[in-house]
């Protein structure tokens, strides 16, 4: 980038009508679109949960605790990411790249948790086609956390990208921005889920 | 992640020949793509309504199989929503909406190419399936428990599932980029109230994409996960509801319907202002009935499904809230008629199509409010009435509203002018071959002929009404075909068409014909509504110089003249001036996740592959400097 300054003479992105990143806008604009994709996913496990007409039913099988503790990891993964752009912000890199890799590991165990999660269900009988609670549980819970997988996999790269990044420290901090816009809207989706699928029924 | 227009080398890597075609990031060539690949697809769409008329020509025929029949109607129905009108309103978006807002390209280049990509090979997985075996065979509403494995045993299904996902992807970034590209890639002085009506309803277009798509995806998920890994989603006998299904295409469906509409609105009230020699009538109010139109486009989902049991409640506040949508219509077709009254009106084909679209439009809406009415709706629904309604807002509307575009914006794209006397020829023909196929369809509907059944009952008088269909629907295919000959004539002809044809307004007719790369030599500043037309006659200019922008230091006015000819438009004029580069990143994202559809159909031990290309995609689209 700083190759095409020297050549352009220019900043390499353009001033825009809104005064608004471009990048950050789509980000927004994208949410705004997940937010209804989201929304059909829990609408439909909520028509179609109290439907199921055999077990396991979610009293029976799904775990409070378990859940609990995976929640929480996730929500400091969002903590790390507000450290990791606070620091970028001050043009610190190195410890940007440490919280981001901090973030990246929380989301990981969230993972993790959740396989966990699926193999206990699984053991206790619940599958996709065991019964309508199954299907939307694993639909709902699976499409969230490929969500979290997508966003681990962004911030592995933007560690990269700062790593090697010898440009403008607004830049770097655009960078993180838009991934932690990303993740903290798939944290928010979590404790929807949260609430909807355990706190509800359990 | 993405890049923005600005953010490219001062002298763009460009591959040449196919290569080029492959990795192309500007969003005209991008745009002709879309153009291109749509039309493709309608004429495989009209060959397949062609194979549904012969097959309905007489009762008791069986030029068809029913199971054959049942792929015809659906891939029909498929095709002329999501791979022909879709994409070829997203093309013509692409394409004018960047040059009349004045930007040198999209926000988003390279995701505009991905868009692309992943609609083209979305259509190829569908229509994939007349090869593997069976096409998907449910009708393009695809209702569940139809569309379940009982009733639907070849992968047609699941390759429209797939197929569905793929173009929605396409559709939601094309959705997020042109929201992008036109809230902040605006040239100075282009305020959101100067935007030509296209650009506004596009605008309202691409927000309704992006708010009813995800419904048809989690809706197409659904299907998916149940017909391939057991998920009793709409099985009754586990408890389900099949109801779910529709709710959930629906609250897609009908924004899906003004998806279609709302552009082809935007581009009859392009041309009608220009052809009348008059500013458009009632702007404001054209733009505020878009958003009505829009707004209230997510509240009426429910009257597609009066027959299904829905309280009287539900059934009445559904009809209610779908026949006020027709205020914020008729506002709009007030605005044309006022604009075209007491104009210098020339008939040349581009407004004779958008003459042909208000008419049959209004024939089309006023169907449409019959049909909102619930005692009504009962008696015809599932007939042929209901064929004929959706054909004339759909034909009558956005196919008349895509040829008139397409007369009107062809010198701007090609270089070339398209003739005028075959111009008109077609124009009548399709006229007349469209008011013959649909319009008996109405009274069919009305005596009872049920739609989607391959045959008939020789009932008195439905061979008649169904032959004059046939025969109204070759007639299109004529239209059609002397539309590819009057193309290709012009495209072989030498003759330069000039830079501004119509005497136009907007700022796409201020820069060259076909546009150089960069669009504008000098970015444009705009002062009025009508930039183009206000610089022809100054002394006419609806320019209110009380709100004039101060002109900013060191502007360049519109070119009025013929801008600068480099020799090669891939040079910079100015120095300055940016272009993205090619990519092959977007199509090899694309062609991984068409790997990864096939894969969760036919062999999910393959899906890593896909998984992994789309990767490698990924990885060096941030490698690569933008």
């Amino acid at each position: 980038m700083e190759e095409q300054k020297k050549l352009t003479g220019h900043e390499p992105y353009q001033p825009t009508t809104l005064g608004i990143d471009s990048r950050k806008l789509g980000i927004w604009v994208f949410l705004a679109s997940e937010a209804v994709f989201f929304s059909g996913l829990i609408a439909t496990y909520l028509i179609v949960t109290v439907r199921s007409t055999q077990g396991p039913y979610p009293n029976e099988v799904l775990s409070l605790p378990l859940v609990s503790v995976n929640t929480f990891v996730l929500i400091a993964s969002s903590l790390a990411m507000v450290i990791a752009l606070s620091n970028a912000e001050e043009n610190k890199i190195h410890r940007t790249v440490i919280w981001l890799i901090v973030t990246a590991v929380l989301g990981l165990v969230f993972l993790g948790g959740q396989v966990y999660e699926f193999i206990h269900l699984f053991h206790n009988g619940l599958t996709l086609d065991q019964n309508l609670f199954g299907a939307s549980f694993y639909t709902l819970t699976g499409t969230h956390g490929l969500h979290v997988l997508s966003g681990i996999i962004w911030i592995i790269l933007v560690i990269f990208q700062l790593l090697k990044f010898r440009g403008d420290a607004s830049q770097a901090a655009m960078k993180v921005e838009l991934t932690g816009l990303y993740w903290h809207f798939v944290d928010l989706i979590w404790i929807i889920i949260f609430t909807v699928v355990y706190l509800l029924y359990t | 992640m993405a890049t923005q227009a600005g953010a490219v080398s001062l002298q763009p890597r460009r591959a040449t020949g196919i290569w080029r075609l492959l990795s192309t990031t500007d969003h005209k060539e991008i745009g002709l793509l879309y153009i291109y690949s749509g039309f493709l697809f309608f004429l495989l769409g009209g060959l397949e309504a062609l194979l549904i008329r012969v097959q309905l020509t007489q009762p008791g025929m069986r030029f068809l199989s029913p199971e054959l029949y049942n792929q015809i109607f659906t891939m029909h129905g498929t095709t002329m929503i999501f791979l022909f009108a879709m994409p070829i309103l997203i093309g013509l978006a692409n394409y004018l909406a960047i040059l009349m807002i004045g930007a040198r390209d999209m926000a988003f280049p390279r995701l505009n190419a991905f868009s692309f990509w992943v609609f083209l090979f979305g259509g190829l997985v569908m229509y994939s399936g007349f090869i593997l075996g069976g096409a998907p065979d449910a009708g393009w509403f695809a209702y569940a428990p139809l569309a379940n494995p009982e009733y639907s045993p070849s992968h047609g299904m699941d390759l429209w599932a797939m197929g569905i996902i793929l173009t929605g992807i396409g559709s939601i970034v094309t959705a997020v980029n042109l929201i992008v590209t036109i809230l902040n890639l605006r040239a100075p002085g282009m305020t959101l109230l100067r935007m030509p009506v296209f650009v506004w309803m596009v605008l309202i277009t691409a927000f309704l994409m992006l708010f009813a798509l995800p419904s048809l995806t989690v809706d197409a998920v659904l299907l998916f996960l149940e017909r391939n890994f057991g998920a009793p989603f709409f099985l009754p006998a586990q408890g389900a509801n099949p109801l779910l299904w529709q709710h959930l295409f629906w609250f897609f469906g009908h924004p899906e319907v003004y998806i279609l509409i709302l552009p082809a609105f935007g581009i009859i009230s392009e041309i009608i202002p220009v052809f009348s020699s008059k500013p458009i009538f009632g702007y404001r109010a054209l733009i505020l009935s878009g958003l009505t139109i829009g707004v209230l486009g997510f509240m009426v989902w429910s009257h597609h499904m009066f027959a299904v049991g829905n309280s009287p409640a539900s059934d009445a506040s559904f009809s209610l809230s779908s026949m006020i949508i027709a205020v914020p219509t008729s506002i709009k077709i007030f605005n044309w008629i006022a604009t075209l009254w007491g104009g210098r009106v020339e008939f040349k084909t581009p407004l004779l199509h958008a003459i042909g679209f208000i008419a049959m439009f209004i024939i089309g809406g006023l169907s449409g409010v019959m049909v909102a009415i619930v005692p009504f709706d009962q008696q015809i629904t599932q007939t042929y009435f209901v064929v004929a309604h959706l054909h004339y807002v759909l034909f009558g509307g956005t196919v008349l509203a895509v040829f008139a575009g397409v007369f009107y914006w062809f010198p701007k794209m090609t270089g070339r002018m398209l003739s005028e006397t075959l111009g008109k020829w077609q124009f009548w023909l399709m006229l007349i071959g469209l008011n013959l196929t649909f319009f008996p369809m109405h009274l069919l509907g009305m005596d009872g002929m049920p739609r989607r059944v391959y045959t008939y009952e020789d009932n008195p008088g439905w061979a008649l009404w169904n032959s004059l269909e046939t025969i109204g629907s070759f007639i299109l295919g004529l239209a059609i075909l002397l539309f590819i000959f009057n193309v290709i004539r012009s495209l072989r002809s030498q003759e330069q068409a000039p830079d501004d044809p119509w005497d136009g307004h907007t700022l796409e007719w201020a820069t060259s014909s076909p546009p150089p790369a960069y669009n504008f030599a000098s970015i444009p500043t705009v002062r009025s509504l009508r930039p183009v037309w206000d610089q022809k006659y100054p002394e006419f200019t609806d320019e209110d110089s009380s709100k004039i922008d101060p002109e900013p230091p060191g502007s360049v006015t519109i070119p009025n003249t013929d801008p600068p000819q480099p020799t090669d438009h891939t040079e910079p004029v100015e120095g300055n001036i940016h272009l993205p580069s090619s990519s092959f990143n977007p199509i090899l994202i694309a062609f991984g996740l068409t790997v990864v559809s096939y894969a969760a159909i036919y062999a999910l031990w393959f899906m890593p592959v896909g998984i992994l290309i789309s990767m490698a995609g990924i990885v060096l689209w941030n490698w690569e400097t933008p």
